[in-house]
């Protein structure tokens, strides 16, 4: 049931137009950052409003809408939003990865592989790569412009130079198709090899910051790293202590006030699917 | 043999002052040129033209690249110019802070200009860098060490290792013993020395100091209200000056 006065999505219909555009131009350029007008959303800048404007272009009264939060389907900017765009949009929503034609996300990538004709939209906090270690955007525009990512690797040899390994767990930096550095958005770096020739269209949003990019079907991603010392995407050393998955991400909750702790999937979807299949197969 | 870099009738006007006045220069392979001249006599300027970061009014700047093909500097594309500057060209700073990232390891300093240029191995990065280190009279072993904690001589040392890394042929040097006390001085134009003759070096050194300009320069620039007063080779114009100016800036320099 749609509530009425509000058109179709939330957003006007010019609003719609102006970031589908924005969207056009980021999937012709992979990578590239396009700036876009950001409107005021229902919520504050930071919880999602990029990727709610993004979802909101985006959906069709056919779509079916799945919302994750750090994996989960059910935190509450994960329901917030699944229950804003049933509202405004009247669309169906679903916790199913598989049934999903449009997936919002913050922070990870659902373990389930995407196929082709599904949408993933990431929620992006900060879009700039570069933003710590160069400070003027007319820079950082520049050094996008002549590719020019020698600083960024300059970051990465700091880290094992001081740690020994690249000590960046979460919003790993990429290149997208060979040419445009991007922030993957802040999720796990485990999940950054999942965006390399992903079938489905990965769209970014930034509200606070403005900006749209996108990742085409299978386009190539690659995180970057030095020639002997490769990227190695870190997970918790443990099976999940509910389906006993041991290829998933883990969140690690604390259990009590005496250093008690159980791994758990982050992916709701993935981790209740897998209980029911081993509850079936007993 | 042809010039690495010529310059012809550059003019270029900071109000109604003249920065540079009609300057021509060229500069050979192997060769060091010191511009000297007082405060406001345009010689920052000058430098500043010949390695593209600022724009003539008019006159051109022709740059040789190690093909042998000929530029024409300010016709260059931004993204080619860049490339220059972090390949075939260095720039020492006056101030090593201008020149250096202060919160990046000196290894990673040095190693900046080859990652740039799409060195994708963690391990000759560090060696290289760790090379360099000993190059410039720096312990090796501070390649984690902070710039900040550095001596100001330490500092421009690094400066200078981190430019010299890829090898460039012509590196523009502003007053770089500017800041130091005179006994570093003495020290880092010795090791500059040492660099120059060692990798064949064309440097173009902007000083005040006229010490040094004899210790270092082949030849010399003289110049005044953005015109080159006097120029030939640097023990002639000391010994010899003609240009009443040159006169005074000679008969200037104490005599230790």
């Amino acid at each position: 049931m749609t509530a009425l006065g509000y058109n179709f999505g939330y957003l006007d219909e010019n609003t719609k137009r102006m970031i589908r555009r924005a969207l056009l131009k980021a999937v012709a350029v992979p990578g590239h950052q396009v700036p876009f007008g950001a409107r005021e959303m229902p919520l504050p800048y930071g919880w999602g409003t990029g990727g709610i404007a993004v979802t909101a272009s985006v959906i069709g009264a056919g779509d079916r809408l799945k919302v994750i939060d750090q994996g989960a389907d059910d935190t509450t900017n994960a329901v917030s939003i699944r229950r804003f765009f049933a509202k405004v949009a009247g669309v169906e929503t679903t916790e199913r990865t598989g049934e999903a034609t449009i997936i919002q996300t913050r922070h990870r990538i659902p373990e389930t592989r995407l196929r082709e004709g599904q949408i993933l939209v990431y929620q992006v906090p900060m879009p700039e790569p570069l933003f710590r270690l160069e400070p003027r955007v007319s820079e950082t525009k520049r050094m996008h412009a002549l590719a020019d990512y020698g600083l960024m690797h300059v970051k990465l040899y700091e880290d094992i130079a001081r740690h020994g390994h690249v000590a960046m767990s979460y919003n790993y930096p990429v290149l997208v198709g060979g040419r445009y550095l991007m922030s993957p958005s802040p999720i796990p770096a485990f999940d950054n090899p999942k965006m390399d020739r992903m079938p489905a269209l990965q769209l970014f949003g930034a509200g606070r910051e403005k900006r749209i990019y996108a990742v085409p079907p299978y386009t190539a991603v690659k995180s970057l790293d030095f020639e002997d010392h490769p990227f190695r995407p870190a997970r918790a050393d443990a099976p999940c202590a509910l389906c006993g998955s041991r290829e998933s991400y883990l969140d690690e909750v604390v259990v009590d006030d005496k250093g008690g702790r159980m791994f758990v999937c982050s992916d709701t979807d993935y981790c209740a699917t897998r209980q029911t299949q081993r509850e079936a197969a007993e | 043999m042809s010039a690495l870099l010529e310059a012809e009738g550059l003019a270029l006007r900071f109000g109604a002052v003249p920065a540079l006045d009609g300057v021509a220069l060229e500069i050979f392979p192997g060769e060091v040129v010191a511009i000297v001249g007082e405060s406001g006599s345009g010689k920052t300027t000058l430098l500043r033209v010949l390695s593209g970061m600022m724009r003539p009014e008019a006159g051109e700047v022709r740059y040789r690249d190690p093909e042998g093909g000929f530029h024409v500097l300010h016709e260059m594309k931004e993204a080619a110019l860049r490339r220059l500057h972090r390949t075939d060209w260095g720039f020492v700073h006056q101030n090593p802070r201008d020149g250096l990232r202060m919160r990046v390891s000196a290894g990673g300093n040095i190693g900046e200009r080859l990652m740039a240029v799409g060195a994708r191995n963690y391990g000759s990065i560090r060696a290289e860098a760790a090379e360099w280190l000993r190059r410039v009279e720096i312990d090796p072993a501070r390649i984690d060490g902070m710039p900040a904690l550095f001596s100001g001589g330490m500092q421009q040392r690094l400066q200078i290792a981190r430019t010299l890394v890829t090898r460039p042929r012509l590196v523009f040097m502003d007053e770089p013993t500017g800041g130091l006390d005179v006994s570093v001085q003495a020290k880092l134009l010795d090791m500059v020395r040492a660099l120059v003759a060692d990798l064949g070096l064309s440097v173009v050194i902007v000083t005040h100091d006229i010490a040094a300009a004899r210790l270092l320069a082949h030849r010399l620039l003289v110049m005044r209200r953005g015109q080159v007063v006097e120029q030939g080779l640097t023990d002639r114009v000391l010994d010899d000056p003609q240009h009443e100016y040159t006169q005074l800036l000679v008969a200037s320099v104490l005599a230790a």
